[in-house]
């Protein structure tokens, strides 16, 4: 029988992404409540050093799989190991994180392995033994509950920030294994990073939004400053960005990413139904708008009827004093 | 080149979700749109068809009424429509993935293209799964495409970043927004569409047992979020009293 909850260990450049250990840390919870064992599964090449951060969140073992072929990801050769890892040892359940990574890896893998998986999940629970996912669909605008009732392992995606991570000082029994990663028919010809020292906009705690009052480009300037003194994302609406004011990679909302922060501040966001669906689980919500009658304020936690470009600047040197 | 493009019909973005006598997400009503993603996924394919030679056939699997999202496809410029019934069959991405897949694998192909998610239920799932059921690569969330000979080149978006990745055809892409600007049907394409080919399978047509993998056990809607209070005073005294409160009472900072 299936027995064991894995996690899917994302690294990038030698660094595990914090929602492995968010996923380690609720997976340490289950994996108790049933008596299981918690794998994490960490997969590229020079990576052994991040063993000792899995055992800090509370894996029982880790599946070290490394080869100069899984430098960077390719879908076609994490899947692979992956799978063959999967088959040999028949985990009960597998977790990724809802990243770009997640959902690329994870999709063909359920498929190869011919189970079923919930996506951008925002909350886990056992239930009768078997583990039971709540997701969003049409972006937030309503959840279901799902379960995969036979086939194993049961997968799942969890959205980044849905759960706190928790050391738990473990050493991890290591199990290294030499891949076999077979055909690689995606070839990495470039990566282009974006030079940014601010935090990716789905596993940001705090993001500053710009929307239709924002005005002009270049007044985004200001609410990178603001987020720049909270260590925050910036995010947009879609009117910002089909006004091509700013990339369409930083829009919030049903065309764009959904998140769930800590602290959301919508700066001249009118609150349009697709916005909202896209940011109405964040903890507290702050809209700043000139029009009182704007939808935002139904769902803020707190608001400021005025002018952005008068309110933000005082914001930001406000927030600085206190934050230093 | 024979280019393929798989289509979902969802929601209108604009759409109200409620629930029907048994809890489930009740469609009554509500206008049916091609989902957005789809819509990058068949310009990109009428662009490479224009780029050269070839036909573009789009592919849906779904209910009578999907029909629709496929004479807009057409309409737009593709060829030939296939529409696969799922009638009253519970459908999940795997078995969704299979009965694509099945369809797809009696036509020709050498690229296949689709919304890299949909705007319903967001799982960007199929495409990947269709991948694998077709051994064949796949490039997701692509912002650029060219197609050189019997390779492709596609940049697709990374967290932080992009990559470029390349394969050799047949592959499968998924399409992010930012890929194309998509076209709007004119009337003419509107009337041609009309006449073109919409062939329709059922499952059982196809000699595919599907059976999903995941259940949903119960849908609920978000709890309503209360509007809570306005910070009073001019701008800047505003600004001053919202750090206070997100340091002091909300606690977030």
């Amino acid at each position: 029988m299936a027995k064991g909850i894995w996690i899917f260990a994302e690294q990038r450049e030698g660094q595990v992404k914090k929602v492995a250990f968010e996923l380690l840390s609720e997976g340490r919870k289950i994996a108790d409540q049933l008596g299981e064992e918690l794998a994490a599964v960490l997969v590229g090449k020079d990576v052994a050093g991040l063993v000792e951060a899995l055992g800090e969140y509370g894996a029982d073992k880790v599946y070290l799989v490394e080869a100069d072929a899984l430098e960077n990801y390719t879908t076609d050769g994490y899947t692979k190991v992956v799978a063959d890892l999967v088959k040999q040892y028949e985990p009960s359940a597998l977790l990724l994180g809802c990243t770009v990574t997640g959902r690329d890896l994870a999709a063909g893998l359920a498929q190869r392995l011919e189970t079923g998986l919930m996506t951008d999940c925002t909350s886990m629970e056992l239930a009768d033994g078997q583990l039971v996912f709540t997701r969003p669909v049409y972006a937030g605008k309503a959840f279901v509950k799902a379960s995969c009732p036979d086939a194993r392992p049961a997968m799942a995606t969890i959205r980044p920030n849905t759960f706190a991570p928790v050391a738990g000082a473990k050493t991890p029994e290591v199990v290294k294994v030499t891949p076999d990663t077979g055909d690689i028919r995606q070839v990495v010809k470039d990566i282009v990073r974006q030079i940014s020292t601010r935090p990716e906009l789905t596993e940001a705690d705090i993001i500053v939004s710009g929307g239709r009052g924002m005005k002009a480009p270049e007044n985004f300037k200001a609410l990178e400053e603001l987020s720049d003194v909270l260590g925050a994302a910036v995010g947009a609406s879609r009117a910002a960005v089909d006004a091509g004011w700013i990339s369409h990679s930083f829009q919030v909302g049903q065309t764009g990413k959904t998140v769930s922060p800590v602290l959301y501040i919508a700066c001249g966001i009118s609150g349009a139904i697709q916005h909202l669906a896209g940011m109405s689980s964040a903890k507290c919500i702050v809209a700043i708008n000139k029009d009182e009658e704007a939808n935002i304020f139904k769902v803020a936690d707190y608001g400021i009827v005025g002018d952005i470009f008068e309110v933000v600047p005082v914001l930001t040197e406000e927030l600085k004093k206190i934050m230093a | 080149m024979k280019i393929l493009v798989c289509m979902k019909q969802t929601f209108d973005t604009e759409a109200k979700i409620a629930f029907d006598g048994d809890g489930k997400i009740d469609n009554k009503g509500v206008t049916m749109i091609m989902n957005p993603y789809d819509e990058y996924a068949v310009e990109e394919a009428l662009r490479i068809k224009e780029s050269g030679e070839g036909e573009v056939t789009v592919i849906c699997a779904g209910g009578p009424k999907a029909q629709d999202a496929l004479r807009q496809a057409l309409a737009m410029g593709a060829d030939k429509a296939v529409l696969l019934e799922t009638g009253e069959v519970d459908m999940d991405e795997y078995a969704t993935a299979i009965v694509l897949a099945k369809a797809i694998g009696e036509l020709e192909y050498d690229v296949i293209l689709g919304g890299f998610r949909a705007i319903d239920d967001g799982s960007a799932q199929v495409m990947s799964r269709v991948a694998e059921v077709l051994n064949v690569p796949v490039v997701n969330v692509i912002t650029k495409l060219e197609i050189a000979g019997d390779k492709a080149v596609a940049t697709r978006e990374i967290e932080g970043g992009s990559e470029v990745v390349e394969v050799a055809l047949p592959a499968v892409f998924t399409a992010q927004k930012g890929l194309n600007e998509p076209r709007y049907p004119s009337m003419k394409g509107i009337m041609k569409a009309k006449k073109k080919p919409m062939d329709k399978k059922s499952v059982s047509d196809l000699g595919v047992e599907v059976a999903p993998k995941v259940k949903a056990i119960s849908f609920s809607l978000p709890e309503p979020r209360q509007a809570g209070k306005v910070v009073p005073g001019e701008p800047a005294e505003a600004a001053r009293e919202l750090a206070r409160l997100l340091r002091e009472e909300a606690k977030v900072i």
